[in-house]
């Protein structure tokens, strides 16, 4: 008996021996380069993307190498670094966004950062006071539709969300579920905006009855569901972003003059995303530089064309293509923070119970 | 006593304490606050489903397998022996293979629609369908009428029927009021299993029924995961755990009930006669290559065939055989899904499954040892042993949530704050280590582990022991030549068993893996979720790899069960 518990004890003073890092007792000068790169984790939703090259640039300035873990939706990924807050799974969190910001911020899971480069940023686009959280892109989370399959079947395009339950339009939008996906959670909120609670509940049996299809994420919504995207699904509408059809126009096979899809201004949410670092990081110093260069003008330009969002940086010039294609909706439904703060939950509790059971 | 002590320790950090977390957690109402009674109605209405799906499930499993038991009980006909293994293959497939193998077919990518759309005919729907769960249960539990039903079959005293027969009965009546009645022990005991299998079915759920439908175990995932509601999930997972413990109970009964056969008779088999025992046995051949083929066929196939084009890609691909998503699995692409080559998954399920069969066996052996020597404190020890096997893997995972995610020390009385702070560096360090899956996973296997060794033990006479020491060996010799030979071979099989148990298992894996140490049954759910021909290839060629590896397994299994037996 004893034997075996003092064998238990040596062996978990081992492992913990094994498991966490020495520290340093001099800190590096900062001229010296350590000779294998740092590893800088960054956590973040699926459909997160940043040019190689830009990355490269952080990468051979600060001899480090970026890792990005890329861990389902928006509302996964946030569950996730949450129920892993003691022993956290990357240094960053990058992709957290206004609808579920306060989830985050009560579960206390980033340290604040002051950083320099908050100062050119516009305050609307600062959620968070103590800047535990702070913002990088933003963008209209808006119902788009297939131009062609509309134009095909000689059918005129819903230009509210009322529409969207006419008999014509039965089956033919796809929506993510707002528990895992930011975007759908972004567009139930546009429809509390509008229909207010619990009237929004009735909205959405009434779209339940018109064969409303509901997937986990953006990336399944889009790519597999919507009829326009390389998925050839079978729904011609999504929610998705008001720049998306600027991104079916960089990316076509052949080239288009004109968006193959195009955005309802109805019902759309102004999503904003924050980058923040991770509550007990080791590499705190380093994660800093790294949000600051995602505040800076090299990433922030980066921004439209790889996620398809807008820059926070009023001064980050934007691709022609996006100029011409993206769209911004002219007033984009908004709900205060604290009173979505204190109704998500209950929100995509009873949102559920009604859309999916 | 000292024998059984690290097996109780174990159980004790492992299985115990996250159990008396979850109980704690799920029994203290304040807990559930703005939600309050909501709770309780959507319990009500997942245990309505929980019931209904799965009385549903065993009763077509029931009417499809009666007559495939019947087949195997009276016909002899060409590759019997082949069939009677595809057909127990299922029950030993991982969920996750037979889900991804009826996506392969039936899916929105699967075969029959490809052919469908090809045809201008317009596709079926099939995942996220109530069908597509009952499908896949009936699908991997037929095997259990077969073998338990059809055995008892076999064994019927033919002499009753034809008695009964030849004093006027119609084969109906006869059926009716001989058959049935000798067989409701052996078709009870089957049911009962059945349903515990289906009421805790979760892979299934989560990857064919959709975003739509919710047994207990899937929403106690969707309420931890999802809704970050960790005190519903512990209160589902208390309602869980009290309804598999009654269950067991029920089947436990049923089963002892069965070890009284009428008297056993080896029934002559014969090959079929009338023309309407050939059809019979045709249609029933027929049934089973293609019901229990075609799932496990399409999954290889569409791991090596390129039919659509990847997420994002906009150019039109030629249909082609392909090996690029074997190959994609060992590339480490930036923006990918992981960050992390695929293989690694593969490796790491393998690590984990070694490690589960360690550890299981370091501690099974002498636990096992200890049991077979009859005792008081044995007979004791014996239920607490088998506990675990009552409680359901994402129970487990959410315990390990619950219990681990926290320094220990937040939670033990103050008194023991040495005992803490040394138990909270404990904590820590497994949490930051991938260690927390194979230990989950040993908490699975050892039951199983203890009671084949156990059994083994047992079948050693003591007077060999005996003799041999008598003629001069001593207790290492004795060990060495009476006990490990035959111990052997038993050691291959719970080894087996701990290792393929690990490798499919993916509820507590689903809850526990972190994101940098996938393991295979993870990894394809999370390619099986992402859009894309690329992410679909490559969940076809995962599954397809840990079907060929379970496949291995079992074979080694069945090999060594066959020798024993021999």
């Amino acid at each position: 008996m004893k034997q075996i518990l003092s064998f238990l004890l040596a062996l978990s003073f081992l492992l913990t021996a094994c498991a966490s890092p020495t520290p340093s007792m001099t800190p590096a000068a900062p001229t010296e380069q350590p000779p294998t790169p740092r590893t800088l984790t960054i956590m973040s939703h699926d459909s997160f993307a940043a040019s190689q090259e830009v990355i490269a640039q952080f990468e051979q300035q600060n001899n480090v190498k970026i890792a990005f873990l890329e861990a389902g939706d928006t509302g996964s990924a946030l569950n996730k670094a949450i129920l892993s807050k003691d022993a956290p799974l990357a240094d960053l969190f990058f992709g957290i966004d206004n609808t579920f910001l306060s989830r985050a911020l009560e579960a206390d899971i980033f340290e604040p950062y002051d950083s320099p480069l908050l100062a050119q940023i516009p305050a609307e686009f600062k959620l968070d006071p103590q800047n535990r959280a702070l913002p990088v892109d933003y963008g209209d989370v808006c119902i788009n539709y297939d131009k062609t399959w509309f134009a095909e079947k000689g059918l005129s395009v819903p230009t509210s969300l009322d529409d969207l339950l006419k008999p014509e339009y039965k089956g033919l939008l796809v929506v993510e579920n707002p528990a895992t996906s930011s975007p759908g959670l972004a567009f139930l909120l546009a429809t509390i905006a509008k229909y207010g609670d619990p009237g929004y509940l009735e909205y959405w049996k009434a779209l339940r009855e018109n064969g409303v299809v509901v997937v986990d994420g953006w990336e399944t919504a889009y790519y597999t569901n919507f009829s326009a995207s390389s998925g050839k699904g079978p729904q011609p509408m999504v929610v998705s972003y008001a720049s998306s059809p600027a991104a079916e126009v960089i990316f076509a096979s052949q080239p288009l003059t004109e968006a193959p899809t195009a955005s309802i201004f109805d019902g759309c949410f102004r999503q904003i995303e924050f980058v923040g670092i991770l509550k007990g990081t080791p590499n705190r110093e380093l994660a800093e530089k790294f949000v600051d260069f995602m505040l800076s003008l090299p990433f922030q330009e980066d921004v439209p064309l790889q996620m398809f969002v807008y820059p926070v940086l009023p001064t980050a010039k934007l691709p022609d293509e996006f100029i011409k294609y993206a769209q911004t909706a002219p007033n984009p439904a908004s709900l205060p923070a604290e009173q979505i703060a204190a109704n998500r939950e209950k929100w995509i509790e009873a949102w559920t119970q009604v859309v999916l059971r | 006593m000292k024998r059984l002590l690290p097996a109780f320790l174990f159980l004790g950090l492992f299985f115990f304490l996250p159990l008396a977390r979850i109980l704690a957690l799920g029994l203290n109402p304040g807990q559930f606050g703005l939600l309050g009674g909501a709770v309780w109605l959507r319990l009500l209405e997942v245990l309505r489903f929980t019931v209904f799906q799965a009385l549903a499930s065993t009763f077509l499993t029931l009417l499809l397998g009666l007559p495939l038991a019947f087949l195997f009980a009276h016909y002899t006909f060409p590759l019997k022996p082949l069939l009677r293994t595809i057909t127990a293959i299922p029950f030993m497939l991982p969920t996750i293979v037979v889900a991804a193998g009826f996506n392969a077919l039936l899916g929105p990518r699967g075969w029959l629609n490809l052919g469908l759309t090809a045809l201008d005919l317009p596709p079926i729907e099939f995942i996220g369908t109530l069908t597509a769960i009952l499908t896949a249960h009936v699908f991997y539990n037929t095997g259990i009428v077969i073998r338990m039903v059809g055995a008892a079959w076999a064994a019927l005293d033919p002499r009753l029927e034809q008695a009964a027969r030849s004093l006027g009965a119609h084969p109906v009546q006869v059926f009716l009021r001989i058959t049935l009645p000798l067989l409701r022990p052996s078709i009870l005991a089957a049911a009962a299993l059945i349903f515990l299998f289906d009421f805790t079915s979760y892979g299934v759920i989560l990857l064919l029924g959709g975003p739509r439908f919710a047994t207990l175990e899937v929403e106690i995932y969707l309420q931890a995961m999802h809704f970050l509601n960790l005190p519903t999930a512990a209160m589902l997972a208390l309602t869980q755990l009290v309804c598999t413990l009654g269950l067991s109970v029920l089947y436990s009964r049923y089963i002892t009930r069965l070890a009284v056969p009428v008297k056993p008779v080896e029934r002559i088999l014969q090959a079929p006669q009338t023309a309407l025992q050939r059809t019979f046995v045709f249609l029933a051949f027929s049934f089973i290559l293609l019901f229990f083929l075609l799932p496990m066929l399409a999954l290889p196939l569409r791991s090596v065939s390129r039919l659509e084009p990847a997420r994002g890609q906009r150019t039109t691909i030629a249909p082609a055989l392909t090996l690029e998503y074997y190959q994609e699995l060992f590339i480490n692409r930036r923006g990918s899904v992981f960050y992390i080559p695929p293989i690694n998954a593969a490796r790491n399920s393998l690590t984990y499954a070694s490690l589960t069969v360690l550890i299981s066996l370091t501690l099974g052996f002498p636990a096992a040892m200890a049991l077979s020597r009859p005792g008081k404190f044995a007979r004791l020890s014996d239920p607490l042993l088998m506990l675990p096997l009552g409680a359901s893997a994402v129970t487990l995972g959410l315990g390990y949530i619950v219990t681990f995610n926290h320094p220990l020390a937040s939670f033990l009385p103050s008194a023991l704050t040495k005992l803490g702070a040394f138990s909270s560096l404990v904590t820590d360090s497994l949490l930051k280590s991938p260690l927390l899956i194979p230990l989950a996973h040993t908490t699975i296997a050892l039951p199983f582990v203890i009671r084949n060794l156990q059994a083994a033990l047992a079948t050693i006479p003591n007077r060999y022991r005996e003799a041999a020491a008598v003629l001069g060996a001593s207790p290492a010799q004795v060990w060495w030549y009476i006990d490990r030979p035959i111990l052997s071979r038993a050691v291959i099989s719970s080894s087996a068993f701990a290792f393929t148990v690990s490798l499919g298992e993916f509820g507590a894996a689903s809850l526990l893996a972190r994101p940098e140490y996938p393991t295979l049954p993870t990894a394809i759910f999370r390619f099986l979720s992402q859009p894309g021909g690329m992410n679909y290839g490559q969940a076809m060629a995962m599954a397809t790899l840990l079907m060929l590896l379970t496949g291995l397994s079992i074979w080694l299994i069945e090999r060594e069960r066959v020798t024993r037996e021999l």
